[in-house]
């Protein structure tokens, strides 16, 4: 909304420079986004001229060298204008003036003739945008008459961005009340105090009908008449102050309709009488197919919840938001019917979102006007149509009208302000503050009894809103102290889980990863991409309605997407090594576990994933860039594993995007987490990757099974543990994981530990076979074992390997 | 026999001072006192000796072998320390090559470490961290935030829908955690819920994707003023010890009143101007910079919880809404939004 200041000091002149009043409102909740000055900086050098003289240019057709009456004498001046002829009173700048775009006018010769000054074009003042010929200026002011004194020159104007609630900011009176809430200072009397006489020929219902087919769709349709209007150019305070405002001048009677909107925050539409046949409108939804061309030249066609103002042939206008062209207020006009109505906000809302048209009406309908304010806008209407057209009201004011809501009556507690707040404002000062903005405020004990205004009847319905606005006039700024809560819960913190994830995040950073955030968005061909077969639920992912492209339509159901999309663009730009991670959500068929009585609609399980792409470890002369395989991630696992105190088990087990020969699955307590391995080489290809390995870990199962902050002591001084070296020949087929399992079976609890630490298969040990060492860790809890206890474990250990196929090297 | 004696220990001692090398001194001890050495035999055979004899030559034999043995240790650590010496001498490395490299550790993400930040402050002033669902019910969202039925946010413009139910959308904020929240645990309640939020909306200041954190507290008797000092407490961990806050009335849907709130200018001071007298180009010379908005909880949401303890009567408080890549953008000086989700990995290695 923008507020010319001379506009708004019409009503409420806080008497200060319009940057202090900016302070003050933003202070108060009116956000100023900026003041603009609108026209030349200073009036200075700006006066009426006379055109004394006015010759074609000897040397330029488009030319005319003029003399000028200023005032103060005659000048040359060379004008470019078409329309400029002698005996016409004109807007001039004079040598030293500034124009708006910051340029200084010297004199000057133009093809050779002195020139000294510029007669004005409307858009080289800003006063509006009219470059086709200067400005012709009443005939009745004198030459040297200063310009600022005839038109608003370097006009401060405030850019408002007027909140949802506030409808009533989108006009200038609105704005000056708030400035008058504010400061203090006197608020003129209502504007639409006085109407229009009505000396017209009959009754307004002699000219025109209405009937109101949806009235919850449009609580108030009101419509003058008026005849003999006379259609022309709106005098010049007129388009300046629509021009600072942002309004471009059309005709008298738009110019108007569109002045009484910026200052009430009321639409209104002029319809040209004779354009509507018979004078019948009706407001009825659209039928199916209809269409109808805007003022703005484009056809459009409607939907059923669509609300039109028709004519007997057809749609004359789109409600609220828009007129048509058929109905349009022209040259030729002569009568005007003038509606005044009010709209369902969220019925224009839908209507012109619908249509991709917003227009300075529906902005202000969509917020939901109270019925009040039609006839307001009414009277300020026919008063500027009766002194500016020239035209005859005709008495009387269709008015079809459902029940206007009854007025808003609240209490405000004293102590409930100072309650909510943590400041005391007296019951003077609320009362006070009330009272400016509108409200009417009578006190009841301590407490008071307020009745709303209609302008501000959808924004405040109950006492806590009433406290916010007395808080807001008060000063919150200034006045609010600064306290922390004297109650509270003692103890705040991260549950377990929480902690755990940063631990876990923490791990991996410390394993050389780093953290990215990628998408919840994919695609939903990520799925074939990764070869997720049809059946698998990856493939099924929740799809958007309204997606911004189809490329960020589908939520992700794994991670691993994502990694390979964020290696794929470090790899094109460059990147050789890559070892990342992220700790995020996927989104799956099911129900989530949150707080709050509804389940969520979808299962959300946060999981830990990570890539490593060329080598985990750096190159060095001494070595070092192994491949980022499949061991490689393992380890990490199991470090990642071992630092939350959790135990983890591999299997073997194949997904749709890794290598089936280096895939597992990983477990804890025996139960799935996730999956670990090299990434398929098609799928690689898909990401124009050489070579990736990954893993994605359910981080709820795995926080589930970490013992980390709940170990407990074990003695490993008192008693020494015995250390022995185990080679076992198995056939190469058996897992490292079955023979460790039937080393750690048969050592029973005295075994403490089997960890295997070298591989080795050749000629040694024949074909087909391969040879695991192993490092045994033997311990009792209460005494040193004997080596014959040993022994016997050793023996034991010899025949279980004998059961699975393995032999003891010796 | 006492010459012979004298003898070995003559020969003996100056083989020994002559001698060159550890090697050839082992070879020394062997030959003068190893199990064949004429001196140990005489030690061997001394029982065999005539009564008279036996003292004096065993004498002179152990005397002799004494010192022998200290002069062999004196000359074998004589000759190891210059032996050791030129070994060390020869063993020299570059040492101008690469150390070996240790495993670079990695980088937490910004927005990841920008959000613990926020939640540890939070932790230190008695809140709890609680997490909801990104794909929420619109009435979490919505309606029990008292957005009305046709209010703009619930447009398919600005939020994203869920294409198989009509009234499953991506949370366009933290928001819907403070109802979920308070159906779970009666009042008091002090929570903070750090998450990904939703808006359909992409450009330089807009993703699509962001995140938040939320601050909820209810209680009996919270007021404005404490909302104003708990988001001090957290703005002064945020932006440095000296910042100052500015409340500016606002509207949302959920709080009343509601307020929008700046801090004080961290690089400029406040003063909207750099040393030099040049605008500060962080708060674009206004002194402040807007940072969050926040309010008291609107009775009309506590309305919806009402049952579960919440008597819009009897407990009131505050919460607040804070973007995590805003912070972390105005605290790192990161210039565009998307460059969060880009996650170049020369970015990434920036931040430790």
């Amino acid at each position: 909304m923008r507020v010319p200041y001379s506009w708004l000091r019409e009503y409420c002149d806080p008497g200060m420079e319009p940057a202090a009043l900016a302070d003050r409102l933003v202070m108060t909740g009116t956000e100023v986004e900026r003041i603009e000055t609108v026209g030349p900086p200073s009036a200075e050098g700006f006066v009426v001229g006379k055109v004394v003289a006015c010759e074609k240019h000897p040397k330029a057709d488009r030319l005319s060298a003029c003399t000028v009456d200023t005032g103060d004498g005659e000048r040359p001046i060379v004008c470019g204008a078409p329309n400029v002829a002698a005996g016409q009173t004109v807007a001039v700048a004079l040598p030293g003036a500034t124009m708006p775009n910051g340029m200084k006018l010297r004199k000057a010769k133009l093809r050779g003739l002195p020139s000294e000054g510029m007669i004005l074009a409307a858009d080289e003042l800003e006063v509006g945008e009219d470059h086709d010929g200067i400005m012709v200026l009443d005939d009745q002011l004198a030459a040297g008459t200063p310009l600022g004194e005839v038109m608003p020159l370097g006009e401060a104007v405030l850019e408002i961005e007027v909140t949802p609630n506030r409808s009533d900011c989108f006009g200038v009176h609105g704005v000056a009340r708030e400035v008058h809430a504010i400061s203090g200072a006197p608020l003129a009397d209502d504007p639409w105090a006085e109407d229009a006489p009505a000396d017209g020929d009959g009754e307004a219902s002699d000219y025109a009908s209405v009937a109101v087919e949806v009235p919850e769709l449009c609580p108030r349709f009101t419509a003058r008449v008026f005849t003999d209007v006379e259609i022309g150019p709106s005098p010049l305070w007129l388009q300046a102050r629509l021009a600072a405002a942002g309004q471009r001048p059309i005709n008298n009677v738009v110019d108007i309709t569109n002045y009484v909107m910026l200052l009430t925050a009321q639409p209104l539409h002029a319809f040209d009488l004779d354009e509507v046949p018979g004078g019948e409108l009706i407001v009825r939804t659209a039928g199916a197919g209809e269409k109808m061309t805007t003022l703005d030249g484009v056809e459009r066609s409607f939907d059923a919840e669509t609300v039109l103002v028709c004519d007997r042939n057809g749609p004359s206008g789109i409600a609220g938001i828009m007129g048509g062209q058929v109905s349009e207020v022209s040259a030729k006009t002569t009568r005007v019917l003038l509606e005044v109505a009010c709209w369902n906000g969220t019925n224009i809302l839908r209507t012109s979102r619908m249509l991709g048209l917003r227009s300075e009406a529906s902005a202000r309908f969509e917020k939901q006007l109270h019925p009040e304010l039609c006839l307001r806008a009414q009277r300020i209407a026919s008063r500027l149509l009766v002194e500016l057209c020239g035209a005859r009201m005709v008495p009387g004011t269709i008015d079809v009208a459902a029940e206007a809501p009854e007025p808003r009556r609240l209490t405000l507690r004293a102590a409930r302000v100072g309650g909510l707040l943590g400041m005391t404002i007296s019951q003077d000062e609320q009362r006070t503050y009330l009272e400016r903005l509108g409200f009417a405020a009578e006190p009841e004990g301590e407490d008071l009894r307020v009745t709303v205004p209609p302008d501000r009847h959808y924004d405040v319905a109950r006492e806590v809103d009433l406290i916010e606005e007395v808080a807001r006039v008060h000063g919150i700024d200034e006045h609010l102290p600064t306290t922390l809560p004297a109650t509270g819960e003692a103890v705040g913190g991260l549950s377990r889980e929480q902690r755990l994830r940063r631990r876990a995040e923490d791990g991996l950073r410390d394993l050389g990863f780093d953290q990215v955030v990628g998408w919840s968005f994919t695609d939903p061909g990520e799925a074939e991409r990764l070869r997720i077969p049809a059946g698998d639920a990856r493939a099924t992912p929740v799809l958007l309605a309204n997606p911004l492209s189809e490329e960020q339509s589908a939520m992700r159901t794994t991670l691993l997407g994502s990694l390979l999309d964020i290696a794929a663009r470090n790899v094109a730009r460059g990147a050789g090594d890559l070892s990342l991670f992220e700790s995020a959500r996927v989104y799956l068929d099911g129900e989530g576990e949150f707080a709050g009585d509804r389940p969520s609609p979808v299962a959300e399980p946060h999981r830990l994933a990570a890539i490593g792409v060329g080598s985990l470890s750096q190159r060095s002369w001494r070595g070092g860039g192994e491949a980022a395989d499949f061991f490689a991630l393992k380890g990490i696992v199991e470090a990642l594993a071992r630092g939350l105190g959790a135990e983890v088990a591999f299997s073997p087990a194949e997904e749709p995007f890794l290598h089936p020969g280096r895939s597992a699955a990983v477990a804890v307590a025996g139960a799935p987490i996730g999956w670990l391995g090299e990434v398929h080489p098609l799928v690689c290809r898909a990401w124009d990757l050489d070579a990736a390995a990954a893993f994605e870990l359910d981080l709820a199962p795995l926080a589930a099974a970490a013992t980390l902050g709940e170990e407990t002591y074990e003695d490993v001084t008192t008693f020494p543990a015995v250390y022995q070296d185990l080679a076992v020949v198995v056939p190469a087929a058996k897992p490292a994981s079955a023979v460790r399992e039937a080393i750690l079976g048969a050592g029973g609890d005295l075994l403490q530990a089997a960890e295997v630490f070298d591989l080795y298969e050749g000629e040694q040990v024949g074909e087909g076979n391969k040879s695991l060492a192993l490092n045994l860790e033997f311990r009792a809890p209460d005494r040193t074992l004997t080596d014959e206890e040993v022994a016997g474990l050793r023996d034991r250990i010899k025949a279980k390997l004998d059961e699975i196929g393995g032999t003891l090297r010796e | 026999m006492l010459e012979r004696i004298e003898a070995i220990r003559a020969e003996a001692a100056g083989a020994v001072e002559g001698a060159g090398g550890s090697a050839e001194l082992e070879e020394l001890r062997v030959r003068y006192l190893g199990r064949k050495a004429e001196l140990t035999s005489v030690l061997r055979g001394i029982a065999e000796l005539p009564q008279e004899e036996r003292g004096p030559v065993g004498g002179a034999a152990n005397r002799a072998r004494t010192e022998l043995e200290a002069l062999l240790e004196a000359s074998a650590e004589r000759l190891g320390a210059s032996e050791l010496e030129s070994q060390l001498v020869t063993d020299r490395v570059d040492v101008t090559l690469p150390g070996a490299p240790p495993r670079p550790v990695g980088h937490p993400h910004l927005i990841a470490r920008t959000t613990r930040l926020i939640e540890d402050t939070m932790v230190g002033l008695g809140y709890h961290v609680a997490e909801g669902p990104e794909i929420e019910h619109d009435y979490y969202n919505f309606t029990a935030l008292n957005h009305p039925p046709g209010h703009p946010a619930r447009m398919l413009q600005d939020t994203f829908y869920v294409q198989s139910h009509p009234d499953v959308l991506l949370r366009t904020h933290t928001s819907p955690m403070q109802v979920r929240s308070m159906e779970a645990k009666p009042p008091p309640i002090f929570v903070v819920v750090p998450g990904k939020v939703y808006r359909r909306d992409s450009d330089a200041t807009h993703s699509p994707m962001f995140h938040q954190v939320e601050g909820l507290a209810i209680a009996a008797g919270l007021t404005l003023a404490d909302l104003q000092g708990t988001l001090l407490a957290m703005c002064r961990a945020l932006f440095g010890g000296d910042r100052e806050l500015r409340l500016r009335p606002h509207f949302f849907p959920f709080t009343e009143p509601s307020v929008e709130v700046d801090v004080s200018c961290f690089q400029c001071g406040g003063s909207g101007e750099l040393e030099g007298g040049e605008r500060c180009n962080l708060c674009k010379g206004q002194g402040w910079i807007e940072i969050l908005g926040a309010g008291m909880v609107d009775p009309n949401v506590l309305g919806f919880v009402e049952p579960h303890g919440y008597d819009p009567e009897q407990v009131q408080g505050f919460a607040f809404g804070i973007g995590v890549e805003r912070v972390a953008m105005l605290r790192h000086g990161v210039p565009d939004l998307r460059r969060f989700f880009d996650n170049d990995v020369r970015m990434l290695e920036q931040f430790s």
